[in-house]
């Protein structure tokens, strides 16, 4: 299915969320996710089913003021 | 001082965007002795950069006080929030929802909605306000601990626009913490607000954008210590006319 990781496409095989960061090599333990707009916890990865067109965004710690 | 429970020894909170290189901030950190960083969330990339500028702070052993600039709405802020204590393991979130993108005005609304709405889920913020009382006794109601009205708009390095209003703040919420937080160019102007009785400023261009940021995080450190003392120290009254210093009694007459 193609999702949209950080607004670009991408073709997974995975079916949950936590086999897709693995699948789109997200390997650091230092990220955060959010589906659709939806923040999903470090713990429910596992849980989350995706579907076709869904969007993920993927951040990481970054310089801030 | 104390922050939700946390004791603090510097005054000075430092962020970390806008060096030069890694390796300057961890310099400006050092320098400066701060105790609290500020950090945002933004997009990974494929290469992973930003575990890697996450792994080499970490080393500088400070307080992780996450941001959630650019959010221009409450759900946009409460959601990168989560995120942040997910990613960063801490309940601290400095909490900002932008209400212009020119100005990067608060837009306090929003803000005291956010604040509600993550100080009822175990969060501590620290809300990026203006100096309106109003709004202050609305946070605080909402859950917030800490007030960070700001000094002049962020990155602008004009110093306090509107001192009278700090030291309004001051007198109106005598027990809660007050961060100046934006708009400190200069170590004068980190002075000008501890001297009315800030408890801390929180700072990142005035360091990061200064030729030498190491020696002005020192120089930043410096004034706010100052102008903490000089706060506690109780300063005399302004007067109108000259007062002699030096003693008339036992003047000679030399005429």
């Amino acid at each position: 299915m193609q999702i949209i990781v950080n607004a670009q496409a991408h073709e997974v095989r995975a079916q949950t969320l936590e086999a897709a960061l693995c699948e789109l090599g997200f390997t650091s333990p230092a990220i955060a996710t959010a589906l659709n707009g939806v923040f999903v916890s470090r713990a429910k990865r596992s849980d989350v089913l995706l579907t076709n067109g869904d969007r993920l965004e993927v951040l990481a710690p970054m310089q801030g003021g | 001082m104390q922050v939700y429970g946390t004791e603090i020894t510097s005054r000075l909170l430092l962020g970390t965007a806008q060096y030069p290189a890694p390796s300057v901030l961890a310099e400006a950190i050092a320098s400066s002795g701060t105790e609290i960083i500020t950090l945002s969330l933004r997009r990974e990339t494929a290469d992973g950069s930003g575990a890697g500028f996450w792994q080499g702070l970490q080393q500088a052993g400070c307080h992780i006080l996450p941001n959630t600039a650019g959010c221009h709405s409450v759900q946009e802020a409460v959601t990168t929030a989560h995120m942040a204590r997910d990613l960063f393991n801490t309940a601290w979130i400095k909490l900002e929802v932008v209400g212009h993108a020119d100005t990067l005005q608060p837009d306090v609304f929003g803000l005291v909605e956010a604040a509600r709405i993550l100080a009822e889920d175990g969060f501590q913020v620290f809300p990026y306000t203006t100096d309106d009382l109003v709004v202050g006794e609305k946070l605080l109601e909402a859950g917030c601990e800490v007030l960070m009205p700001w000094g002049a708009p962020i990155g602008s390095g004009q110093g306090l626009r509107n001192p009278d209003a700090l030291r309004a703040m001051r007198a109106h919420f005598p027990k809660v913490p007050l961060i100046v937080d934006a708009g400190i160019g200069r170590p004068s102007d980190a002075a000008q607000a501890m001297e009315l009785g800030m408890d801390a400023v929180l700072l990142n261009t005035a360091v990061a954008k200064a030729g030498d940021p190491a020696t002005m995080g020192r120089a930043m450190a410096l004034a706010v210590e100052a102008g903490h003392l000089g706060y506690a120290a109780d300063p005399m009254p302004r007067r109108d006319m000259a007062v002699p210093s030096t003693p008339v009694l036992g003047l000679a007459e030399l005429t």
